[in-house]
């Protein structure tokens, strides 16, 4: 039977050097659907869950979605899964360009990376060969330099790499591929440090999946595409202005974090919008393998192109440090691709790391000539670089990200974040709906996990009332099913500004054989969200970590349009538990053996 | 005086900011018709930071936003 699963994991071990190909039971591949559910799957099942995530027992496991590589509109995304080092709990990054394309078109639908080399080294697989072989020149390379490197000796395979950062222990550190796209959260590149494992390489020469059903998969592709060409997100305002166009939203509805969030409205935020980037700074767009969107950016840096930073990014580095330079905010990301940092925590560790030397908590001397100063250009790119290289004694704590800084001085408070993974940039207490997925997204602080500012901010697919917290946890757990479907596909978020569980359920039938409906579809994604959870219990989460930052809940914000409001998540929290089926932040029994996940 | 704060394509051939009489406009949607832009182009309509509908009244001192279609994450 045709169909886009590749049925093929290859088990690397870094030590002994062996080389292991398993067949995936086409079954686990459909119940899970692929990337981030058989992917948290198989970690799961193989102790994950109670492996120390800064050793070298914790696996990494680079997984494709069910369609990836496929002819699918958004096909190239990949995730990379482990334990995260930063927050203790499921770590599932998720980052798009090419490089999944080719590792499904190379025969593969995931790789497991265990124990660790004793020296650094490489990976390259071309179709079913792969080698391992010595990296040592490569070791300390930016991500620009290891591309070029590696791409002269490889011409037609994608590179996937870790930099400085994860090679200095920065628990922040990213996975990059191609240079400019990041699986960036939780310290998934820590864990690839950890191994001594600097690039993999993937060349394939196949050119083309074959699904399932030829002729069904175009029809529903073509559908999909239509409704992406109608919608004015995917069509208009995302090829025009990226992600940097959400700037002047969110602050206009005054839920743009200042300093730390200790204010939440920036009036010098149009300086680093988005219509600021394409007037005066955007050279072109660009896109992920197949994407008819192109949000991404395409700046010039000395005489070369550079990827341009996304919304979170510009607010981060932005707004919450003070900075109105977007030049600067350029500089900052270029950095953050370069060293391999994630381009969100760490410029919201610089800003917690401002608010403690405002408070006199850390002192001019720890800063070693660059004092943390709100709104100092120089601050955010060389804090950036000095998190990246592991320099100076304050630069190395503040690669621990903030949870970690803050508790240092005595203060975790002032670390703005979530199971110890920094928030995203939309304020909680000005948008209810976001504050429930902040605080139970498994991963920790993040957005992307359920996106409530399609509905709360977007209306998308209605306009909701973001200061209510009316049916807003109903609408939180279907954004992170649906979520979670769309993460294990291998298909971009960005598609769900225009598609619906339908549309998805057509693309994946098509291509893998499957019979979902929509409901059976968010079924599995359900059935995801639940999987995560449990990895995280048997990580040790207790119930009390699905709070947000006492400022939250306790701060009004100070100024702006959403002055005076504070996040309702004592209300909304218990609530969530209750759509859920959860009891006390776990699944009762009951829901675990209606998603077949009771053993 | 009414702000109106222009985003993203509305910019186009268009200020970024303009400053109106109150007395001139009874709601959001005679505003965004004496800018000659097309009613179902506005995606985002924000009085105050709050989203609104055409037909909702403007008075002295409010901010109106308007935006295009546009998202991100």
């Amino acid at each position: 039977m045709a169909t886009t699963y590749q049925n093929k994991i290859v088990r690397i071990n870094l030590k002994d050097r062996s080389i292991t190909v398993e067949e995936i039971p086409v079954e686990k591949s459909i119940k899970y659907l692929g990337g981030r559910g058989l992917g948290t799957k198989i970690l799961y099942d193989e102790g994950g869950a109670v492996a120390d995530p800064m050793s070298t027992d914790n696996k990494l496991i680079l997984m494709a979605g069910a369609l990836t590589g496929a002819q699918v509109p958004t096909n190239g995304r990949y995730m990379a899964i482990t334990r995260s080092p930063l927050t203790g709990m499921i770590a599932c990054s998720n980052s798009g360009g090419v490089w999944g394309v080719k590792l499904r078109l190379a025969g593969w639908d995931g790789i497991i990376l265990e124990d660790a080399a004793d020296s650094p080294v490489r990976i390259h697989i071309e179709d079913h060969k792969i080698e391992i072989l010595p990296a040592d020149d490569l070791w300390g390379k930016t991500s620009t330099e290891t591309e070029e490197t590696l791409k002269a000796l490889y011409p037609a395979a994608s590179v996937l790499n870790i930099a400085p950062a994860a090679e200095t222990g920065s628990l922040m550190a990213a996975i990059i591929n191609e240079a400019d796209r990041a699986a960036g959260r939780s310290g998934v590149g820590y864990v690839m440090g950890k191994k001594k494992l600097k690039a993999i390489t993937v060349a394939a020469s196949r050119k083309k999946l074959e699904p399932f059903d030829e002729a069904a998969l175009k029809e529903a592709v073509n559908a999909s595409m239509q409704l992406i060409k109608e919608n004015g997100v995917t069509s208009g305002g995302l090829p025009t202005y990226g992600t940097a166009v959400l700037v002047n939203i969110i602050n206009n509805v005054g839920s743009l974090p200042t300093k730390n969030w200790q204010g939440s409205y920036d009036e010098r935020a149009d300086m680093i919008s988005g219509e600021t980037m394409t007037d005066q700074h955007l050279v072109r767009k660009s896109a992920c393998s197949r994407c008819p969107i192109a949000c991404g950016r395409v700046l010039k840096r000395q005489d070369k192109e550079i990827g341009g930073p996304e919304y979170e990014v510009l607010w981060a580095y932005g707004s919450n440090c003070g900075v109105d330079d977007i030049e600067a905010i350029f500089e900052a990301n270029y950095w953050c691709n370069e060293l391999g940092l994630d381009a969100i925590s760490t410029p919201c560790t610089i800003a917690s790391a401002m608010e403690l030397y405002q408070r006199g908590y850390i002192t001019e001397a720890e800063c070693e000539g660059i004092p943390l100063t709100w709104g100092s250009t120089e601050a955010i790119i060389e804090w950036t670089k000095r998190m990246g290289y592991g320099q100076t004694k304050l630069g190395q704590r503040m690669a621990q990200g903030s949870y970690r800084l803050c508790e240092h001085y005595g203060h975790p408070e002032y670390s703005m974040s979530v199971k110890k993974q920094e928030m995203p940039a939309y304020d909680a207490r000005g948008i209810q709906g976001i504050g429930i997925n902040y605080a139970t997204s498994n991963r920790g602080g993040c957005h992307v996990r359920g996106y409530m500012i399609s509905p709360e901010i977007l209306g998308l697919p209605e306009q909701l009332d973001r200061e209510s917290i009316e049916g807003k946890a109903t609408w939180v757990k279907i954004f992170q099913d649906l979520t979670a479907v769309i993460d294990a596909a291998g298909m971009c978020l960005f598609t769900s500004f225009a598609m619906g569980a339908l549309q998805y359920a057509d693309i994946i039938n098509a291509a893998t054989g499957t019979n979902y409906d929509a409901a059976g579809l968010l079924e599995v994604g359900e059935r995801i969200y639940n999987l995560e959870r449990m990895f995280n219990k048997a990580a040790g989460m207790k119930p009390e970590d699905d709070k947000l930052p006492r400022r939250l809940t306790d701060e009004p914000i100070s100024d702006g349009p959403s002055k005076g409001s504070i996040s309702q998540i004592k209300v909304t929290l218990p609530q969530y538990y209750e759509v859920r089926g959860w009891d006390h932040a776990f699944p009762k029994q009951e829901t675990l053996e209606r998603l077949g996940l009771a053993d | 005086m009414i702000e109106v704060r222009l985003f993203a394509t509305f910019r186009i051939r268009r200020e970024k900011i303009l400053f109106l009489e109150a007395e001139k406009y009874a709601t959001a949607g005679e505003i965004i018709d004496v800018l000659e832009i097309p009613r179902e182009e506005v995606a985002i309509l924000l009085i105050n930071g709050r989203h609104s509908k055409a037909d909702t009244a403007v008075h002295d001192g409010d901010v109106l936003a308007l935006f295009p279609p546009v998202g991100g994450g």
